[in-house]
């Protein structure tokens, strides 16, 4: 069994028309017992930054708290926030670290950048950038997830359309994993604000 | 067990401690804090930002959970075709587009062609993190040696920093490149194999689909290629790769370096456009969706501007 395959995650970003879809699935397990049903994925570095986190759940949550430390030093220095592309190569500094010894986890990154134009992004465990114009997976549920977003997704929507999208991408992927789902959490930001939404969603 | 810097009973309790006389290696350079008598750090490694290089503090974990039975995950690779010639005025490289990540394709238009410095550019296949990693620590290096001399680089400096990178990890760090670059002593063509081996050759192919570009160069190499027959038989090359070979796919790159002059043409042919697109696509009707429950928060802008605001006083 892999070791991605110990918590199960389903995570996925959508590009729009000057905004962003973060969304990921609820379900936190130990194999195949569920433990949780409202476990945190996705975390907010600055207001128009967000990071997803897939893969062993305790290596996310440290991931996350040592990048937490990184931007707030950051900020303190600098008096400003991290821009996306900054933040990403941060980001893969920190995994490439551990090259022969990583950390199990895949962000996926997504932001609103100068001009407010979005960046999304998503890297493997070591790092490895992957810049997409479109969209980004990642999670036990990655395969489902890229055939669902091949064919739903569709460039420039507005911010409705792409919140019904990236949902149903989600949805219909999470259900045909079964270590993912419980629900989903979808996260949309525009220029002017924030909407976070919890989806309905099998409960098996 | 009290603090205790007695030499003795240290060199009893830890027989490595006697390699370093002064007991140098117990104090921490960075701050002068010395370590227990436990050999425990007092202050915790997470409180210093790291100062570069390979951090190697999950190991022991992750080697307990390898023999708990736990598979590694697969890193994303770019099982590739790379290639690079050398014709009568400089250097063609070119390579695929595809990355991925076990049998799945992670990223379709992906770049392998790494810049290095604006008359040396380098394609790499293997593990895409360290050949991006290799890659862009090498570059910085070389703009550093630039400002240091203040000359051009030159390919054969960055062929060493790479090879001596590469084989003080003995391998582990899987990254085959293919270099290419003109400098001051002409255009230059070089293979690095991940142990830190090189080659110096008129044309070369990486990868897995290494062998299908091969047979093209084979047969049609000859030298005092022109620019548009480099062009023609870099991207014939990695067709052969793309078509032949399962790791390699999508577009073609080339980037074409000359004395003076380099041209990266991205995504050069495009021989497997998506053409079974529907033009309607899929549309959902809004609210189509179950929601639980809604947040919204407005994001306030940090700066705020007073406009017209009362002149200053003398």
């Amino acid at each position: 069994m892999s070791i991605f395959e110990y918590n199960g995650s389903a995570l996925v970003a959508m590009v729009g028309k000057n905004c962003f879809a973060i969304a990921s699935d609820r379900r936190l397990g130990v194999q195949l017992q569920t433990v949780a049903t409202d476990f945190q994925r996705v975390f907010k570095i600055h207001d128009r930054l967000y990071i997803g986190l897939s893969g062993l759940a305790t290596d996310a949550q440290t991931m996350y708290q040592k990048l937490v430390f990184r931007h707030k030093l950051y900020q303190l220095r600098e008096e400003r926030d991290m821009k996306p592309q900054t933040f990403a190569s941060l980001v893969s500094a920190l995994l490439y670290e551990k090259r022969f010894g990583p950390f199990f986890c895949q962000p996926v990154i997504a932001g609103l950048g100068d001009n407010d134009e979005p960046f999304i992004c998503t890297m493997d465990c070591l790092g490895a950038k992957e810049l997409a114009k479109d969209f980004v997976v990642s999670g036990t549920a990655s395969e489902s997830l890229y055939g669902a977003c091949e064919s739903m997704y569709k460039p420039d929507m507005e911010p409705e359309e792409l919140f019904e999208t990236i949902s149903q991408a989600l949805l219909s992927s999470v259900d045909r994993d079964c270590l993912s789902g419980w629900g989903g959490y979808v996260l949309l930001v525009t220029p002017t604000e924030v909407q976070e939404k919890i989806l309905k969603g099998r409960m098996d | 067990m009290p603090l205790t810097y007695d030499r003795e009973a240290l060199f009893d309790r830890f027989p490595l401690a006697s390699k370093s006389k002064n007991l140098s290696h117990l104090f921490d350079p960075r701050k002068d804090i010395p370590k227990s008598s436990f050999g425990v750090r007092m202050v915790k490694m997470t409180d210093l930002p790291t100062k570069g290089g390979f951090s190697f503090d999950l190991c022991t974990r992750n080697q307990m959970l390898l023999d708990k039975g736990v598979q590694m995950p697969p890193f994303r690779k770019t099982g590739t075709t790379i290639v690079g010639l050398v014709f009568q005025d400089g250097v063609v490289l070119g390579a695929d587009t595809r990355a991925t990540e076990g049998p799945i394709v992670a990223d379709k238009n992906c770049e392998k062609i790494h810049f290095m410095a604006p008359n040396i550019y380098c394609c790499g296949a293997g593990t895409a993190a360290d050949t991006e990693a290799v890659t862009d620590m090498v570059s910085s290096q070389l703009q550093l040696h630039r400002y240091a001399t203040g000359r051009e680089s030159r390919v054969v400096t960055a062929l060493t920093l790479l090879k001596s990178h590469l084989f003080s990890y003995q391998g582990h760090v899987s990254a085959a490149l293919v270099l290419g670059g003109v400098d001051v002593t002409g255009p230059h063509l070089h293979t690095v194999y991940p142990h830190g081996s090189t080659d110096t050759l008129p044309f070369a192919t990486m990868g897995s689909g290494s062998l299908a570009a091969m047979s093209v160069f084979e047969s049609k190499y000859r030298e005092g290629l022109t620019r548009e027959e480099g062009i023609e038989l870099v991207a014939e090359a990695i067709c052969a790769g793309i078509f032949n070979d399962l790791g390699s796919g999508s577009n073609v790159d080339v980037c074409v370096i000359t004395k003076g002059q380099t041209e990266y043409l991205r995504n050069y042919q495009l021989p497997n456009p998506r053409t079974y697109i529907s033009s309607k696509g899929y549309s959902f009707v809004k609210g189509q969706t179950e929601v639980l429950s809604t947040k919204i928060t407005p994001i306030q802008s940090k700066v705020q501007t007073v406009e017209g605001g009362d002149a200053m006083e003398e």
